[in-house]
């Protein structure tokens, strides 16, 4: 196969969604310039969806020829990687892009519904980039075309002051943090004369680490800020609750979902590098082997911390729903933190396994959310009263989505996170590992309190008597519902089969 | 075949959650078929599984990357609860049959509570076990929340939060004992024989039983329990006190004693006569005990006080336990049984007959009422349930406290001279309810005389006169015929690896 052949085959889904946003972008602008918003919409969602599905029927298309990633012809190192855990996220990020580009049917806070579709999917064409990356620059671009996508996004409301000072925020720390990264790459790359993450690997394996090279483990620290950005980990956070409060419905829905697949798919690939650079240098002290795992521990255990108290606080739900991310990517990190390193690859499906469905229900929950809003014009709490009776369905399946955040069994939150700590445990012998996991479950109890106070309102309070607007029914458009009630159903039944993701992921796991 | 108690409970719940809502007669109606199949299905395999060894219901890879099992199975401990469940379903479901609000959400909650708890106490896989125990905590929740009285979203946060908490530990030793085992199986029976460290064991064990111990409403742990009662529905509150009190007991004992034995090993060295977690545990059993009692003597809501008396009843259980040998753990199982119909049967009285008549808990209140009077019937079975609660013979209760006592005396006869003293302050307290909400001495006056006479409470219905029929009788039978019940328990005791004198 010729080079050419296989630049084509890798990155075929990339392609296939650029044309998309293209397409989308021409039929909108062209032919359908004169119609209503809801018919532009609804032609912008659909031919995003599909573009979509035609993305991740090409992965597998380019699976089936053999094309498991691109490497330079002369030097054989790798650029992507097609397989593994980048496959499954790649996946995972068409199919949550596709329900995203789902819920704004009839969007009202823009006309421009094309160009909303087409930056979505340009900016999901950056995270399937990230997602297989194996190559320092390939990352920076990748990470710079998702979040370019994801600060327009955000300022897509362009009647809202909220909307365009969120961006504005977003814009500012992304850019910062984006500096940040390119630092520490460059001191990587300085140190290990190659921008190819498994000859950096290689070449870090070979030195004598930070004892020999100091500047390792500042580049250490600039790679953990800039991609704790990305994931809005402690103390990297602060845009997340402005931006998932100020960004319209389904941007923030998208933000939340896939950007943070995307992000801790990156994140896997560089942490294999660092678990196994540490194991290389350190023995295991206490748990802890080295600095990296110690940087990111401590982000783990500052997010977890600091999303679930501060979410206690919260009157919008979503800024709730942002904290809980924060407190979510803490549990997260803790298992990249301790990373295991072996032939079944157990931390890296555990992490991905946890990421997908939190990004499914994410987008539930934010869909959910966003029906509410649109009919009370609020995301207070408040405005959940007597949700039960202004539309039981909505209700039900806001009950699964949040418990299955908490981490309610039967749910699939509740695999995820026991799997995911199961891990950790296994990984990380020692106290302080053991330790963490306990407060990571502890504050699982924490999160409860936060996920009920919303479910409270929707069954337990009656709608407040003194507004017009508290008593009413609130309509869904049937489409939104109907992915919702898909979402819950998959929720559920991925709960009840547990093994049914976990194979899947497992399936994109081809041994060479 | 068991294991359709399960099934039939959720098939039921969802049931209950699509039918119309405007047609409540139906959704009862519904809950009172699901409940008595259930009810058969458990007293059917009840009858079979009596007296035999350890049946496994089901058996098949749940997920296999983690070694984790969909395994049900039951010995005689499991089937004597979940007959019980049966019993507390079928009697929840009549004395509820007054709901107005939300009839479905009502039914559809409850009966997810109760497919919860008999998967429960079927379980055999620790993770299996752990996901039904949390599946029972939700509707908790709700239950107490939307169809509660006094401060109820106060007490049903408190509740789901001690819940969570309480099984966010038993999470914690559940990972541990799964990363320390390495068997790669979640299996309770692998898991038993698995040889988990001693020294692991040894911190594994207090932290489960404990996790497990806040639903058993084990002092200092236990303050969920009185609130929770108090402000649940009728109904809620039954099955409350009735089985999700056993099942952090029946978690203590399945899980924290059957897969951690050697935490209950001696320390090495003992600080005021305590050298174990087994004497920790204990010691707090009976301060439960005591404790419960002389607070239930001095409240003034009639429900306190039988919440309360929870408390003190759940010590007798925690305290059969910690015995360790065979008549204390039988005598454990059996206070199990005993206190779960006997509850269920008191607040009965106190939430559907008394309260939602005289919409008055106030004992002082209720003792201008002269109830005796106005409702014989109500004063009659709280005269039965309150005999039966304090011990007399001739009811479940007092074959159970008796072989708990017995067995605690072979232990340390301390605890049973403590634990007597609750039996006599149980006595008190139990009085003094009945006097003051039934048989007051205090000559009616004018103004307590409405003009209507006496007659102005509503009468008794028949699902209420089928609740206390059922409830009544069960407790009756236990206590004439305990062997019913001990049949299936001492083997199942016996073969417990931890019990003096059993199979080793």
């Amino acid at each position: 196969m010729s080079y050419y052949a296989q630049l084509f085959y890798a990155t075929l889904p990339e392609t296939v969604l650029e044309i998309t946003a293209l397409v989308v972008l021409v039929i909108d602008l062209a032919f359908l310039a004169k119609s209503e918003v809801k018919t532009r919409a609804m032609s912008a969602s659909l031919l995003g969806v599909l573009g979509c599905g035609i993305a991740l029927w090409s992965q597998s298309f380019a699976l089936s020829r053999g094309v498991w990633g691109l490497a330079f012809p002369d030097t054989r190192s790798l650029l992507l990687a097609n397989i593994d855990s980048a496959g499954a996220a790649q996946a995972g990020i068409l199919i949550l892009t596709a329900i995203a580009l789902l819920l704004p049917f009839n969007p009202r806070f823009t006309r421009h519904v094309g160009e909303f579709v087409a930056v979505v999917l340009m900016s999901a064409a950056g995270g399937l980039l990230i997602a297989a990356a194996q190559d320092l620059l390939i990352i920076f671009i990748g990470l710079e075309l998702l979040s370019l996508g994801l600060y327009i996004l955000t300022a897509f409301a362009k009647h809202s002051g909220r909307s365009a000072e969120s961006a504005m925020k977003y814009y500012l720390f992304g850019g910062m943090s984006a500096a940040f990264l390119l630092f520490g790459f460059s001191y990587l790359y300085g140190i290990t004369g190659s921008t190819n993450l498994d000859e950096v690997m290689q070449a870090l394996h070979h030195s004598n680490g930070p004892s020999a090279d100091p500047l390792l483990l500042v580049a250490m620290v600039m790679i953990a800020a800039g991609l704790g950005f990305k994931v809005a980990a402690v103390p990297f956070h602060l845009w997340a609750p402005d931006t998932y409060e100020g960004a319209p419905p389904p941007a923030a829905a998208f933000i939340a979902s896939v950007s943070k697949v995307a992000s801790f798919a990156l994140l896997v690939s560089i942490g294999i590098a660092g678990a196994r650079s540490m194991e290389a240098w350190y023995s295991p002290h206490e748990g802890f082997t080295g600095p990296w795992t110690l940087i990111l521990a401590i982000m783990a255990l500052a997010s977890m911390l600091f999303g679930n108290l501060a979410a206690l606080a919260q009157i919008s739900v979503r800024r709730l729903l942002a904290y809980s991310a924060i407190a979510h990517a803490g549990y997260m990190l803790l298992a990249l933190a301790w990373f295991r390193i072996d032939a079944s690859d157990h931390s890296a499906i555990a992490i991905l396994y946890y990421v997908l469905t939190y990004g499914l229900t994410t987008i539930g929950a934010f869909g959910a959310v966003g029906v509410v809003e649109r009919a009370t014009g609020s995301d207070r709490m408040d405005a959940f009263l007597g949700l039960h009776k202004r539309n039981p369905l909505l209700a039900a399946v806001m009950l699964v989505f949040f418990l299955s955040l908490a981490g309610i069994p039967p749910l699939v939150g509740f695999w995820a996170k026991f799997n995911l700590f199961a891990v950790v445990l296994s990984a990380g012998a020692g106290r302080i590992p053991f330790a963490l996991v306990a407060l990571a479950v502890a504050l699982s109890a924490v999160s409860l309190y936060y996920y009920l106070q919303v479910l409270k309102r929707a069954f337990v309070m009656p709608a407040a008597e003194d507004s017009a607007a508290g008593a009413e029914n609130i309509a869904a458009d049937p489409v939104r519902m109907f992915v919702l009630l898909v979402i819950a159903a998959a929720v559920v039944v991925m709960g009840c089969l547990p093994a049914l993701l976990q194979n899947w992921i497992a399936s994109f796991y081809v041994k060479l | 075949m068991l294991a359709w108690t399960i099934y039939l409970s959720f098939a039921g719940a969802l049931i209950e959650a699509i039918l119309p809502k405007s047609r409540p007669g139906l959704a009862r109606a519904v809950a009172l078929l699901v409940s008595i199949a259930g009810f058969l299905v458990a007293a059917a395999g009840f009858w079979h599984g009596r007296g035999l060894d350890r049946i496994t219901i089901v058996d098949v890879p749940w997920v296999p990357s983690m070694g984790v099992h969909y395994t049900l199975a039951a010995d005689g401990i499991s089937i004597v609860l979940v007959l019980l469940t049966g019993l507390a379903a079928i009697a929840g479901v009549l004395f509820s049959w007054n709901i107005e609000l939300r009839t479905n959400e009502f039914f559809a909650f409850f009966l997810a509570l109760i497919g919860g708890v008999y998967g429960v106490f079927l379980s055999y896989d620790l993770f299996l076990l752990f996901v039904f125990y949390e599946i029972a905590i939700v509707p908790k929740y709700f239950l107490i929340a939307i169809w509660g009285s006094t401060r109820r979203e106060y007490a049903a946060m408190k509740l789901a939060l001690y819940s969570f908490v309480g099984s966010a530990m038993v999470l914690i030793g559940l990972l541990a004992a799964y990363a320390t085992s390495g068997s790669h199986s979640t299996g309770l029976v692998q898991l038993a024989q698995a040889g988990l460290p001693p020294h692991f064991q040894m911190w594994a064990f207090p932290l489960v039983f404990i996790g497990f111990g806040i639903l058993a409403g084990m002092w200092p742990f236990h303050t969920w329990a009185p609130t929770g009662h108090v402000a649940a529905p009728t109904a809620a509150s039954m099955v409350l006190a009735g089985v999700i009190m056993k099942l952090g007991a029946y978690g203590c004992l399945r899980v924290a004693m059957g897969l951690f034995p050697h935490g209950l090993d001696p320390w090495g060295f003992s600080f005021l006569g305590i050298g174990s977690w087994r004497d920790v545990f204990a010691v707090l059993a009976v301060i439960g005990i005591v404790y419960g009692a002389l607070v239930a003597l001095v409240q003034s809501d009639f429900k306190f006080v039988i919440g309360y008396s929870s408390v003190s009843h759940m010590g007798f259980v925690l305290l059969g336990l910690m015995t360790l040998n065979q008549i204390g753990l039988t005598g454990a199982v059996l206070q199990m049984f005993s206190h779960g119909v006997l509850a269920g049967l008191l607040f009965a009285i106190v939430g559907r007959i008394v309260y939602e008549r005289t919409h008055t808990r106030q004992l002082d209140e209720l003792e201008r009422m002269h109830l005796s009077r106005r409702m014989p019937l109500a004063a009659a079975a709280f005269v039965i349930a309150g005999m039966a609660s304090m011990g007399l013979p001739g009811f479940s209760g007092f074959v159970a406290e008796l072989q708990v006592l017995a067995g605690s005396w072979r232990a340390n006869p301390w605890w049973t001279a403590v634990a007597g003293v609750g039996i006599v302050v149980g006595v008190a307290y139990t009085w003094r309810a009945l006097q003051k909400a039934f048989f007051t001495d205090a000559r009616p006056t004018a103004e307590d005389h409405p003009k209507g006479g006496w007659h102005d409470l509503a009468p008794i219905t028949w699902p209420e006169y089928a609740g206390f029929g059922l409830l009544g009788l069960a407790s009756l039978w236990v206590g004439l015929y305990p062997r019913i019940l001990l049949d299936a328990i001492e083997p199942a005791v016996k073969a417990l690896p931890f019990v003096a004198g059993g199979a080793q």
